[in-house]
């Protein structure tokens, strides 16, 4: 189970501390939340004098009886119309620690007030009616709690006094909503049956619950255990201002995760600036000497002249968030109007307010039917996988690596519309980004096939380091241009020196690199050239992605020499190099090269001279439709 | 890091937000003790200075020892001070309740202030433990054009990601202690040595534990005379903090209409 960190510590007058807690309370509406938060206060004797006089009052004015949720349902409008409206928060001790109390309204108007209250809390209890079951806000909630990262939920069944205190009605809502929950990746704590309102299983197992074993509400909120502290994770300060109120320059802001002092080294991300931190200042007494760390609001000043604003990311080198203009999240929503694909929209990730545009709707699910809808657009109170394209870079972490730089909220208007959790910070493209329209070229394909007396084509040379692509492509492409023909040669190795600079040798970038490849390549073909690929690209997959760019004008070439002979030609010496540890990553010696299955074309260069190896090729391109043979033919065709 | 650097360093985070992205701020000080501890994390979070004015919308009718304190304090801590006076009782809903009547002539008051200076953002000292409708509020809290409070229907505001930008001629509430409590206060009060207003202390066996308008504000039986015993004080007692503060209680609802129509 992912544990829950006290959020801080209370200081009591005679000086000790006690954890603080918060927890939220969530469910349908009616199945009794401000009713277990009333009988909470008053059984932890929390309630201040006179309050419980003031609600038998009021009820007795109202000819109602007595109603535990008067107590938090303050707002007139709540009390006329029996629903909590907005989310309220009231503290009560246990043996072991302060508990912050936030009671969030059930019903699905009003889920941004849920939401609101349920992000600040460190666990949840979810409560179901015992007579109505788990309902489809109970199951939303569920996903929410799922969503906002809260994974310590306590799930109280209420109102057992309905159903005569039965044990198999209990184990009939327990099993079920444990099986919901769990799905979702949330281990419920404890399943409780209670009534609220009588008192039974909030601080005392009473008798006409005595089949229950285990712990009371009072119990399981007292048994909340610590998480990994932020501190722990890599430094990050979003800066929030720079300050020039006297001759200091003071960059502020609050350490969301991690610890600086006065002499660190940092990054300025995404700019990827380089500094030292050269004071921590405050005030009164300044500089501050010693670590701050995650929590603290600092102001720090830099030994050098640098462009720093609001927005970016203060990191340490080597831990630093990624700089893109991509990532994927996922997200609920909470406007009217739903969020759709192609929206522009504003975003805030930490301090950073970003234009970007919605580029795909991956997923769209209605958390309390848990079923998908269609994919393209997420309606208010739905949830959903997007696909954001910023205007600008910006430095982002997964909200697994980082849970407070990882997340982000969406604004429409001035005021925030949704929010949710970053899946992934992407380097490359993955989907059409949608105001992109496409220029055809001015000719016709057939007008260059008549010049050039071939289609457009994908050669796609692949194989071992020093298996002979680089040579059979060039050879390949002297030949063609003698003929008359347009060949263009594509290195993997020189587009990396370019075009792909930004890529390294992760299973991700390979893929990106083949990707681009692809895409330069299929380009090229789709306006009638050849162009003549030259590159390792060990993965079948990656491949068969590429295959599917090129669309039908794509032929695998398989160099399909021994290993060993590669090794022993080993034309850039990266062989040896491998051999030595230099290159972790190298294939053919640390990882492992998939063979094509469906190559068109395989040749081994240690039984064919490039001649005839080049022969092959274009008797291979030849009878795929891609050479010509009889010029008379195409001139019938101009 | 312990309890209170916690709560400082959240109200200094709202603080420099509210500045970041609002253009015309003002913070209101009513001189009691959580404006003024509120004021003290403002010269925390910009480094010793408050660079936005600190407003008092004066009822006319305070207590003699908080006039002194403004006037003192006011010079020594290097504030922009504005003192905006209140409309006359006349000019208020007389529907109200004659002490929250008397209260609403701070509401018109910081209307007429409002129009007057252009502010987009008010930063108050409410705290959410003190008074059930105060509970609700967002920390970023947006006013309509005639400065009230749509309970009905807040933006969300989640992980510390504010909603900052008021309608034209409509402003924002920042309210950067909401999250404190009254021993947070007094606890922070004392750590930090800020100045308070002697009112606090017990004399003759009693105290006032809020200060407003001298004429609806009374003094709670106490013995603390010093903020460690007050600190006890509050954790033996169910005394609710604003018992003292009449217009609370006249009728049900009446602080929840104050605070409607745009009182804070």
């Amino acid at each position: 189970m992912n544990m829950i960190l006290p959020s801080t510590l209370s200081a009591t007058p005679n000086g000790t501390t006690r954890p603080q807690v918060r927890i939220v309370i969530v469910g349908h509406v009616d199945h009794g939340k401000s009713t277990l938060v009333g009988r909470l206060l008053h059984e932890t004797g929390s309630l201040p004098d006179g309050k419980l006089e003031m609600l038998k009052a009021v009820s007795a004015r109202r000819g109602m009886p007595f109603e535990w949720s008067f107590l938090l349902d303050a707002l007139q409008t709540e009390r006329d119309q029996g629903i909590t409206i907005d989310t309220t928060q009231i503290r009560f001790r246990t043996n072991s620690r302060d508990i912050v109390l936030i009671d969030a309204p059930g019903h699905a108007e009003f889920l941004r007030n849920m939401i609101t209250g349920a992000s600040q809390a460190d666990g949840a209890v979810l409560i179901i009616d015992a007579l109505e079951g788990v309902r489809d806000q109970t199951r939303r909630h569920g996903y929410l709690l799922h969503l906002l990262g809260i994974k310590q939920v306590a799930v109280v069944v209420n109102k057992m006094d309905r159903v005569d205190f039965s044990p198999a009605r209990f184990k009939e809502i327990s099993d079920e909503i444990s099986a919901h929950l769990t799905g979702l990746g949330v281990t419920p704590a404890a399943v409780i049956p209670i009534s609220a309102r009588d008192g039974d299983g909030v601080a005392a197992r009473t008798k006409r619950i005595g089949w229950y074993k285990g712990p009371t509400v009072v119990e399981a909120l007292d048994a909340l255990e610590p998480a990994r502290p932020l501190e722990e994770l890599a430094l990050r300060l979003p800066v929030q201002a720079i300050y020039k109120f006297d001759d200091r320059r003071i960059v502020a802001g609050r350490i969301e995760s991690g610890s600086l002092a006065s002499g660190d080294e940092i990054v300025i991300m995404p700019a990827g600036k380089i500094a030292r931190i050269r004071t921590v200042e405050s005030w009164p007494v300044t500089p501050v000497a010693g670590k701050q760390g995650a929590g603290r609001s600092v102001g720090i000043t830099l030994d050098r002249e640098l462009f720093v604003e609001r927005g970016d990311i203060i990191a340490h080198a080597g831990t630093s968030p990624r700089e893109t203009r991509r990532l994927r999240a996922r997200i609920f929503w909470l406007h009217d109007r739903p969020l759709a694909k192609g929206d522009q929209i504003l975003v805030r990730l930490g301090t950073r307010e970003g234009r970007a545009t919605v580029v795909a709707i991956e997923k769209a699910v209605d958390p309390g039917a848990l079923a998908s809808t269609e994919n393209a657009a997420i309606a208010k109170n739905h949830v959903g996988e997007i696909d954001i394209s910023f205007a600008q870079a910006i430095a982002a972490d997964p909200y697994a690596d980082n849970p407070r730089t990882g997340r982000l909220v969406i604004e429409v208007s001035g005021r925030i519309a949704g929010g949710g959790l970053v899946l992934s910070v992407d380097a490359g493209q993955r989907a059409v980004p949608v105001d992109i329209v496409p220029v055809e070229s001015a000719l016709r394909p057939d007008e260059r096939s008549a010049r050039y007396r071939h289609n457009g084509a994908v050669v796609w040379l692949t194989g071992l380091p020093g298996s002979g692509k680089s040579t059979l492509a060039r050879a390949l492409e002297r030949r063609l241009f003698s003929s008359g023909g347009s060949p263009i040669l594509l290195d993997g190795d020189t587009l990396r020196a370019g075009l792909n600079g930004d890529l390294g040798f992760s299973p991700e970038d390979r893929r990106e690199n083949i990707r681009r490849l692809a895409e330069v390549a299929s380009h090229l073909a789709r306006n009638g050239h050849i162009a003549i690929v030259a590159a390792v690209s060990p993965s079948r997959e990656d491949r068969a992605a590429a295959r599917r760019i090129g669309n039908g004008a794509f032929r695998e070439v398989y160099v399909a020499t021994p290993a060993e002979i590669c090794e022993q030609r080993d034309p850039k010496g990266h062989y040896a190099k491998a051999r030595a540890g230099a290159l972790p990553s190298f294939t053919g010696i640390a990882s492992d090269y998939q063979p094509p299955q469906t190559a068109e074309l395989s040749i081994d260069t240690a039984l064919l001279s490039v001649a005839d190896a080049t022969e092959a090729i274009e008797r291979m391109l030849a009878g795929s439709g891609v050479l010509f043979d009889e010029l008379v033919d195409l001139a019938a065709n101009i | 890091m312990d309890h209170l650097d916690a709560l400082e360093a959240q109200s200094i985070y709202i603080l420099r937000e509210a500045f970041a992205r609002l253009k015309k701020l003002a913070l209101l000080w009513s001189l009691g003790k959580d404006s003024n501890v509120m004021i003290w994390l403002a010269r925390k979070a910009f480094f010793g200075r408050v660079p936005f004015p600190a407003m008092h919308v004066d009822t006319g009718k305070k207590f003699p020892e908080m006039y002194a304190f403004r006037d003192h304090y006011g010079k020594e801590w290097g504030l922009d001070l504005r003192v905006e006076p209140c409309p006359p009782i006349d000019a208020v809903d007389p529907t109200l309740p004659p002490a929250a009547r008397s209260a609403a002539r701070k509401t018109e008051g910081l209307k007429l202030a409002l129009a007057k200076h252009g502010f987009d953002g008010l930063i108050a000292g409410i705290r959410r433990d003190e008074e059930a409708t105060r509970a609700k509020e967002r920390v970023f809290s947006p006013r309509g054009t005639e400065g009230g409070w749509d309970v009905r229907d807040q933006p969300p505001e989640f992980w510390d990601q504010f909603n900052a930008s008021p309608p034209p001629g409509a402003h924002l509430r920042i309210h950067p202690i909401l999250h404190w409590t009254e021993a947070d206060i007094w606890a922070y009060t004392q750590r930090e040595n800020i100045p308070i207003i002697p009112l606090y202390l017990s004399k003759n066996g009693k105290r006032y534990r809020s200060l407003g308008d001298a004429d609806i504000t009374f003094p709670v039986v106490s013995d603390a005379s010093n903020i460690e015993e007050i600190l006890a004080e509050l954790e033996a007692t169910k005394v609710p903090e604003r018992a003292g503060r009449a217009l609370d209680h006249e009728t049900e609802d009446a602080f929840e209409r104050l605070r409607v129509a745009g009182y804070l």
